[in-house]
């Protein structure tokens, strides 16, 4: 090894600089405000000076990644450098690279390991969950478990396909060899690292009490952990504006030469519509919690009923973020969903311009329904039936999707691969999460199953059941052609059943539980209960243990085993199927000619598209 | 193979079938089950309210299985078949608009009779702002409930608003509550009662109920409000109208010495939501 090469632009040294930032900062906030003092004594709680530290913390972070060096160099009048793109090798997966399929595979891992630990927090609640009372965790660890749970997989999640495959694909899909802004692209990632860190560090300053949604005024009392909840919520949000951002300038701008929008992938409009959301929903997260900072530093009062604030604002705020947000969480899924039956049911997708309108719809409905979640908060009391109506006018769309799945099917040739499980599986939990959702969406139903175990269990349905299941169909479908190297099929499957049946067995008692009157995120509940939540922890551990499964089923393969995959294991008619696996650091040397359908199954072979690799570099 | 129109009269016919036996399932068994019990009027409007949510997705929710299920053994690639491709179906004008037609219809039926349902019980417990649209007529008993981390105390302004630690309700009254907060957003669920009204600091949510026959009633709080919100529970009574004349003067009696250091009975009470109470 040569430790030279640990010098220069890479993670190693964006750690050192990001730590040594942290504390520089931690320093400056200390020398502009003191630690405060409250009723109860000096608490050591300086907000300013963890706020700045995060800020100086993430900008040495970034420093250190090479992120300041091109617009440095430009400002010095030096010529660009595309160095980043050029490398091979595995040096480029530890700093800034600006090329898509490397990005791509760095979210997998990156943002698999945070959901992994948001996944270990979920276990812990549940270890709790076993017995009526105290068990385990106190009050506010407890909740501060409930809080890094959510608010780790909420942010994470958001990218938990786009980032991913739609950084991988996308391009291909559409006939580029990059996206718009390659930089940006990088820094959406990166930044998500830091924020995945910086909310962890909510534990060392005694955690965050408001679970993920931060409701003023409980996060105004909170302690020094809350504003770890606010620096990485903002962070995520500003990743997920410039994604957004990039993913839709690049669908726009570079398509291939006669790639129209009507012979796109669909999941490629899965990706755009989700782009859409994220560029107008994130930015409204991100004033949101700047204010909330605000309040928290500058003794403001946006949210502070005794000085003329509201916390209705806040709630208002949040959700109008919030309900985008989680359409931001189940449109890939219906993208990949779709994108997948055609292969394994051998047919065109049934109703393509079905499925785009239903897309195009949610998008447009999810900015009009969020006062749902504020039916019994006493707001807009009048305005209840509108958002009755139009919460549930977002189920004819989304039965689009549902269509559409169920005509591919028809007089097909199903294959039930692993990704097609899940798929499959898909459409059932989508389907209780959707009918569950109905429920909620009915203002006398909703004053029952309102902040209970139910409405947890349903968007457990919708973003678990949903999104995560497309993301796992979505890896063992593309996983060997990022990397070239196959996946065990006969532990895929083993992960699939037993996920798929812990999950049903975890959250389909839930319903019934949250039914039962067991309010949301209440470290205690009535006893009677102890039966139902004993068989929903053991599910839950049992449902922990299948990402296991897959855990290992990755390092095995992919390590150790190391198969040489297929160019198209799967017979797909997509293009990055036709070029070899991996793909080739520069994708095609000439722009690839797209045919008329993008599922041509069914006609005439010529159709499918038609790609030359990259010459392979050196 | 069989002809496309077959598999869609075996599907129809199947879905058929499924329905008639799940929708009396529905309707007789599960339905009277349905939270969250016949405790008031309102509540037990919520139980019809959850059942005809069912019925109505049942059709749907049986087509869909059953389509998946036939899909999943009829649709099958043969063993050890290549890659044979199916016809390419792209789509299919009058199934697309029977899904639109049926969808649409069953979605504005539950938001009209969601509406209707909302407006015929008073906000159907569910707490409707310091001024809700529909009113109850004829005497209305008003209780404060005030959520604080973390319990809940009540006020009863006809009685000389005194502030209690218990929930005891008259039985055959109209109630109006009037919910609020001295600090974070609680939120007041009386689950037996069909009840729950967002606890907000400086706001004045109403929920109506109207009570039936003496009983006890589970009460939580169901909006996160700190450290010990999983503690914050309490179980309310509902008594007969002597009872509850004896038992509220015992406490006006009890209470008389600290009402003059209570703050006079009001909507809602200055609140102070930056007090760190943990």
């Amino acid at each position: 090894m040569n430790l030279r090469r640990l010098l220069g632009f890479n993670l190693l040294t964006a750690v050192v600089l990001g730590v040594v930032g942290f504390y520089v900062g931690w320093w400056l906030g200390h020398l502009v405000k003191a630690p405060s003092l409250d009723y109860f004594g000096d608490t050591g709680q300086n907000d300013i000076a963890l706020f700045v530290a995060y800020f100086t913390g993430v900008v040495g972070f970034l420093v250190g990644l090479g992120f300041a060096n091109y617009p440095l160099q430009r400002m010095i009048g030096k010529p660009p450098s595309l160095r980043e793109k050029e490398q091979a090798g595995i040096g480029r997966y530890f700093g800034l690279c600006t090329d898509h399929k490397v990005v791509g595979l760095q979210y997998l891992i990156g943002i698999g390991a945070f959901i992994f630990i948001g996944g270990l927090n979920a276990m812990l609640i549940r270890f709790e969950l076993l017995r009526p009372t105290h068990l385990a965790w106190n009050g506010n660890n407890y909740l501060t478990l409930v809080g890094l749970h959510g608010t780790m997989m909420m942010g994470m999640m958001t990218s938990g396909i786009l980032g991913p495959f739609a950084n991988y694909f996308v391009p291909l899909m559409i006939g580029t060899r990059r996206m718009a802004f390659p930089r940006i692209e990088a820094l959406t990632f990166w930044l998500l690292m830091a924020a995945g860190t910086i909310l962890m560090t909510a534990l060392a300053f005694g955690g965050f009490p408001t679970g993920w949604t931060g409701y003023a005024p409980l996060s105004e009392q909170s302690n020094m952990g809350m504003d770890a909840y606010i620096a990485f919520f903002a962070l995520v949000g500003l990743s997920m504006t410039l994604l957004g951002l990039n993913m839709l300038v690049t669908v726009i701008t570079m398509r291939a030469p006669g790639l129209t929008w009507s012979r796109l992938p669909i999941f490629v409009w899965g990706t755009v519509t989700t782009s859409v959301l994220m560029l107008l929903a994130a930015p409204v997260l991100i004033s949101t919690l700047f204010m909330l900072s605000l309040d928290r530093t500058a003794q403001t009062g946006f949210f502070n009923v005794q000085a003329g604030g509201s916390p209705y604002l806040y709630e208002n705020l949040f959700w109008i973020f919030g309900h985008p947000e989680v359409y931001i969480l189940a449109l890939p899924g219906m993208g990949i969903v779709l994108e997948l039956l055609p292969v394994f049911a051998r047919k065109p997708l049934w109703g393509y311009r079905l499925a785009v309108t239903g897309m195009l719809g949610i998008t447009l409905l999810s900015f009009l329904v969020w006062q749902h979640h504020l039916f019994v908060s006493g707001i807009n009391g009048d305005l209840r039936p509108f958002y009755m109506l139009s919460t549930e006018l977002i189920s004819l769309p989304t039965g689009f999707i549902f269509v559409c799945a169920l005509g591919t099917l028809w007089a097909g040739r199903i294959r039930l691969t692993v990704p097609m499980l899940f798929a499959l599986a898909w459409i059932f939990n989508f389907l209780v999460g959707g009918l569950s959702g109905v429920f909620l969406s009915d203002v006398p139903s909703d004053v029952t199953t309102h902040g209970s175990f139910f409405s947890m269990a349903h968007f457990h349905y919708t973003i678990m059941g949903g999104l995560l299941f497309a993301f796992f169909g979505a890896a063992y479908y593309w996983i060997p052609k990022m990397t070239g190297f196959d996946l065990n099929e006969r532990l895929g499957k083993v992960h699939f059943w037993v996920m798929f049946l812990a999950f049903n067995s975890t959250f389909g008692p839930l319903l019934v539980i949250g039914f039962l009157g067991m309010p949301r995120r209440a470290v205690t509940y009535a006893g009677y209960l102890q039966g139902a939540n004993d068989w929903v922890s053991v599910s839950a551990f049992v449902l922990g243990a299948s990402m296991l499964v897959f855990l290992v089923n990755l390092v095995w393969t992919q390590v150790f085993v190391r198969a040489p995959a297929a160019a198209n294991p799967w017979g797909s008619k997509s293009i990055e199927f036709q070029l070899p696996s991996p793909v080739p650091v520069h994708d095609f040397d000439r722009i690839p000619t797209f045919g008329p359908d993008p599922y041509p199954y069914g006609s005439v072979d010529g159709t499918r598209p038609v790609v030359v690799p990259a010459r392979p570099t050196t | 193979m069989w002809s496309s129109r077959g598999h869609g009269q075996r599907i129809g016919a199947l879905t058929l079938i499924g329905t008639a036996i799940v929708m009396p399932l529905v309707v007789f068994v599960l339905g009277p089950h349905m939270p969250p019990g016949k405790g008031t009027p309102v509540a037990s409007s919520q139980v019809t309210d959850n059942t005809v949510l069912l019925v109505v997705m049942t059709p749907f929710t049986v087509f869909i299985l059953v389509y998946l299920g036939y899909a999943l053994t009829v649709f099958r690639a043969a063993k050890g078949e290549g890659l044979v491709d199916g016809a390419p179906v792209r789509g299919h004008f009058m199934a697309q608009l029977v899904w639109l037609v049926t969808t649409t219809a069953a979605v504005l039926f539950l938001a009209i009779f969601g509406t209707t349902e909302l407006l015929a019980d008073n906000g159907a417990g569910g707490g409707g702002g310091p001024d809700p649209v529909a009113k109850p007529g004829g005497s209305v008993l008003p209780v404060q409930v005030i959520g604080q981390q973390w319990e809940f105390t009540y006020r009863y302004p006809t009685y000389g608003g005194v502030e209690t630690a218990t929930l005891v309700l008259p039985a055959g009254r109209q109630i109006a509550f009037h919910v609020t907060s001295l600090d974070a957003i609680h939120s007041f669920w009386a689950y037996e009662l069909g009840v729950k009204a967002d606890a907000n600091p400086g706001v004045d949510n109403v929920a109506y109920v109207r009570t039936k026959n003496p009983s006890t009633f589970q009460i939580r709080c169901a909006e996160l409000c700190g450290l010990w919100h999983g503690y914050m529970s309490d179980t309310g009574r509902v008594v007969s109208q002597a009872d509850f004349a004896t038992w509220i003067a015992a406490r006006k009696k009890q209470f008389a010495p600290v009402m003059k250091y209570l703050p006079k009975y009001a909507p809602s009470y200055a609140p102070d939501p930056t007090f760190r109470a943990g």
